[in-house]
């Protein structure tokens, strides 16, 4: 069972408590954008075997999203980080480096 | 190889049975091949035999990272229909069912094809709008389905409380022609019918890279070296992000865990297969006597092949009210599988950016029952270079364009 550290309420919450929100920093594309980045943002994910970042609610505790790093070919989970940011914490992604010399990086 | 009969078994019974030949040979892969398929799953090897049985295309190597069959084809709940929405779907799934009825004598492999019947049930009001509209267009696209009445569903499933009150069932969307079959026979059948072609069915090798020249393909790099082909078929499943990686494109899906698990085996209890979309939850009776059950898919982006325990309590609550016999029974096993889902929750069986590469992917969660039309879909394919009738729609350039073929509304989770 996956249990992430909501980083508002700093509950430690299991996957019930928490809704998925699909791949997180996307980059949005709307009208008026070339049809390969507006396909891509809708469509293409990087759906990575290994580290994913990912958007997260906490819906039966505060209710607010945040970010995860986790790892999808073993369920590890590096850590949580609020949503407001426009990339992983440093801290995080030398974390996860540690962990996984072989991540290409964010 | 020689052929399975009543009277083989006699001959054999005459010497102990010591002289059954394997059923496909293990041969060490050659420098090149006309045609390279990645992926000896069901669809992999339905792609393989159709190429050599279709279009004369037999200097052909699958090549496959475990054992022949161990994805999804060993882990499904082993349903076959065709009652789907969209025209392409039901043109594709409807020549699926058709090929699987005469699997048997085909492959000269029993495939124990049981048309016993599927029943999907109707629990909110919604679902009999929706599935009325499948009847429908079912009858338009010459797909044999009916809506049948709760009393007629008790009367085909006597264990079924159909009085709620959580889930009151309203009906039925029934296809007599729908059923279930031996998943891993499948699988083998074809495997044998490939070798008997001449076809090299490499087990325990990992492809590991792509090699193209000037955007066509040359060959794969496996951990058996290098090895070229003329063309190659992508057909891995939960795997095709990697692959496509490798190849140098990016495709529209997502990875995630879908769960299944079995009771303790009991005496008959149920002959038609029973799918309940509101719950998530499938159930039939295997050979064996174990209610298979199919529960949802986890939420979250997924490479472990096991699933999150909360969905099959849930699957298995809304069960019990359904049919309350099932109550006291214990589980035997439970397993998941890695499933690859697109944005429509329909396939791709298509071109790709890369010449002479071809991806037969996207099946998500009702991948089984598709097994011999994707075959004979992607074989048209890989022969001619581009797709037929069957396949055109499911080209992975209809996201771009907008032209979903959308099931995902039509069929919920339990696809």
């Amino acid at each position: 069972m996956l249990i992430l550290e909501c980083p508002y309420c700093g509950v430690k919450a299991e996957e019930t408590e928490l809704a998925n929100g699909g791949e997180a920093h996307l980059k949005r594309f709307g009208p008026g954008s070339a049809d390969n980045d507006f396909e891509s943002y809708m469509f293409a994910r990087k759906n990575p075997k290994g580290v994913h970042f990912e958007r997260w609610r906490h819906s039966y505790g505060c209710g607010k999203w945040f970010l995860a790093a986790r790892c999808t070919a073993t369920l590890e989970v590096f850590g949580t980080y609020p949503a407001q940011t426009a990339e992983p914490p440093a801290d995080l992604q030398a974390k996860i480096k540690a962990k996984r010399p072989d991540w290409k990086g964010y | 190889m020689k052929r399975y009969s009543v009277f083989a078994i006699a001959r054999q019974a005459m010497s102990y049975h010591q002289g059954w030949e394997r059923a496909w040979r293990a041969p060490e892969p050659k420098k090149e091949y006309d045609a390279i398929i990645i992926g000896a799953g069901g669809h992999g090897l339905a792609t393989a035999y159709y190429l050599g049985k279709n279009h004369g295309i037999k200097n052909v190597a699958i090549i496959e990272k475990g054992w022949l069959g161990g994805g999804n084809t060993g882990r499904n709940t082993t349903i076959i229909r065709s009652n789907y929405l969209q025209d392409p779907s039901a043109a594709i799934y409807d020549k699926a069912l058709s090929l699987y009825e005469t699997l048997s004598q085909d492959l000269n492999y029993n495939v124990m094809f049981s048309p016993r019947g599927l029943l999907m049930l109707a629990q909110t009001h919604h679902e009999v709008r929706g599935y009325l509209r499948t009847v429908h267009a079912n009858q338009l696209q010459g797909v044999s389905t009916e809506w049948i009445s709760p009393a007629k569903v008790k009367e085909l499933v006597p264990i079924m409380n159909i009085d709620g009150p959580r889930y009151p069932v309203l009906g039925a969307l029934y296809q007599k022609r729908g059923g279930t079959a031996r998943h891993d026979a499948v699988a083998w059948g074809y495997a044998r019918a490939c070798s008997d072609m001449g076809m090299d069915i490499i087990q325990q090798t990992e492809v590991t890279g792509v090699r193209t020249e000037g955007g066509v393909v040359r060959g794969v790099e496996t951990t058996k070296g290098y090895i070229g082909c003329k063309k190659l078929g992508i057909v891995v499943a939960g795997h095709s992000g990697q692959v496509a990686d490798m190849a140098g494109f990016r495709l529209p899906l997502e990875a995630v865990a879908l769960q299944a698990l079995v009771s303790e085996p009991i005496k008959p209890t149920i002959d038609v297969v029973v799918m309940a979309n509101t719950v998530h939850g499938y159930m039939s009776q295997s050979d064996k006597g174990e209610l298979v059950i199919g529960g949802g898919t986890d939420s979250f982006n997924n490479y472990t092949q096991r699933g999150s325990f909360h969905h099959i309590e849930e699957t298995l609550r809304a069960l019990i009210e359904t049919f309350p016999i099932i109550s006291r029974l214990k589980m035997l096993r439970q397993w998941g599988g890695i499933v690859d889902m697109t944005g429509d929750r329909s396939p791709l069986i298509s071109k790709t950016p890369v010449g002479n590469c071809f991806i037969n992917c996207g099946w998500g969660t009702g991948g089984f029952k598709a097994i011999p039309g994707s075959g004979w879909a992607m074989a048209e394919l890989m022969a001619k270079g581009e797709p037929g009738p069957l396949a055109a729609d499911f080209n992975m350039w209809r996201f771009r364009e907008g032209q979903f073929i959308d099931e995902s509304v039509a069929a919920g989770v339990a696809h």
